[in-house]
């Protein structure tokens, strides 16, 4: 298994623990007092389960399984791997903290955050998309 | 790679895509608005990402790799029938919020993607065996 794969699975299994948890801050509400924050957390939950767990492990096992790029290189740009790992984790990560706090404070600087993560996370799926096109072919 | 599967994945590649700027443009704007009617693509955001990305995937790398009989990948006809529907599905349910008789034509596009579920699990049910049968 090549070794940036390793780091989207395990990162996927991380963001779905993470999407778990937040399901489980959504239902505690009527329960126990939570910081206001927790109201926002519904797109947060959805997206870490859609993008950081489902897209993710898709997309690691899409660069180990799909059929060679060519002889020399099998598996396309490694270099587009790992921007994709890092533009799509820390874009996701940004939206996971900027959009609860944006929809409970009012501070400029969450809005500009929100729109990085936006322009990070695309960047992401643009490089995975590059990368992957030239490997669905017969063979 | 089948032919068929490859029109599949590459349009699930191309949907993640147009997800993606979908989803971006959105989340652009609830951190710093850009204009309130970006919210009528929230539906098409959710077909192309959930039926458009997702379903198109996973159909193509099952086509592809479930069990065959012999070499042969019986009743493909089914499989061109469900990527027509589910692609019909996908666009009236994401056109409809700019159109009139939305409810009519989200009707329409739900129809459209049962169809295409159901001709690609008729497909796939027989493939769901031993290999070596
Ligand atoms: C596989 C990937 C994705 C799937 C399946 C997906 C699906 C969805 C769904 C179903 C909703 C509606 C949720 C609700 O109404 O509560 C939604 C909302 C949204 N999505 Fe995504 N999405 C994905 C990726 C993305 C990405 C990459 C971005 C941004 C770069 C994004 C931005 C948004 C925004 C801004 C909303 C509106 C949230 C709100 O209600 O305020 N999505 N998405």
């Amino acid at each position: 298994m090549p070794f940036v794969t390793r780091y989207f699975i395990k990162t996927s299994l991380m963001f779905f623990v993470a999407a778990l948890l937040c399901a489980l801050l959504l239902v505690l509400r009527p329960f126990i007092v939570l910081p206001a924050f927790v109201v926002g957390l519904t797109p947060v939950y959805f997206h870490l389960f859609m993008v950081g767990w489902v897209t993710q492990i898709i997309i690691g096992v899409a660069f180990w399984m799909f059929p060679k790029f060519t002889k020399e290189q099998p598996r396309g740009s490694e270099m587009l791997a790992w921007s994709t790992y890092i533009l799509l984790n820390t874009g996701l990560l940004l939206r996971a903290v900027a959009e609860p706090a944006n929809a409970v404070q009012m501070w400029m600087g969450w809005g500009w955050l929100l729109a990085l993560a936006a322009l990070l996370q695309w960047l992401g799926g643009f490089a995975f998309v590059i990368n992957t096109w030239p490997r669905i072919k017969e063979r | 790679m089948p032919r068929l599967s490859i029109w599949l994945i590459r349009a699930a590649l191309i949907y993640l895509l147009l997800g993606f700027t979908v989803g971006g443009l959105l989340l652009w704007h609830k951190g710093l608005p850009l204009n309130p009617a970006l919210w009528r693509l929230l539906p098409a955001h959710m077909e192309f990402l959930l039926m458009g990305w997702i379903v198109h995937l996973v159909m193509g790398v099952a086509y592809w790799i479930l069990p065959r009989f012999q070499t042969k990948r019986p009743l493909s006809a089914l499989v061109w029938l469900s990527f027509c529907l589910l692609n019909g599905g996908i666009w009236l349910i994401s056109i409809s919020t700019f159109v009139a008789f939305a409810p009519t034509i989200q009707l329409v596009g739900r129809i459209a993607e049962v169809g295409a579920i159901m001709a690609f699990a008729v497909h796939a049910w027989p493939r769901i065996k031993p290999t070596s049968l």
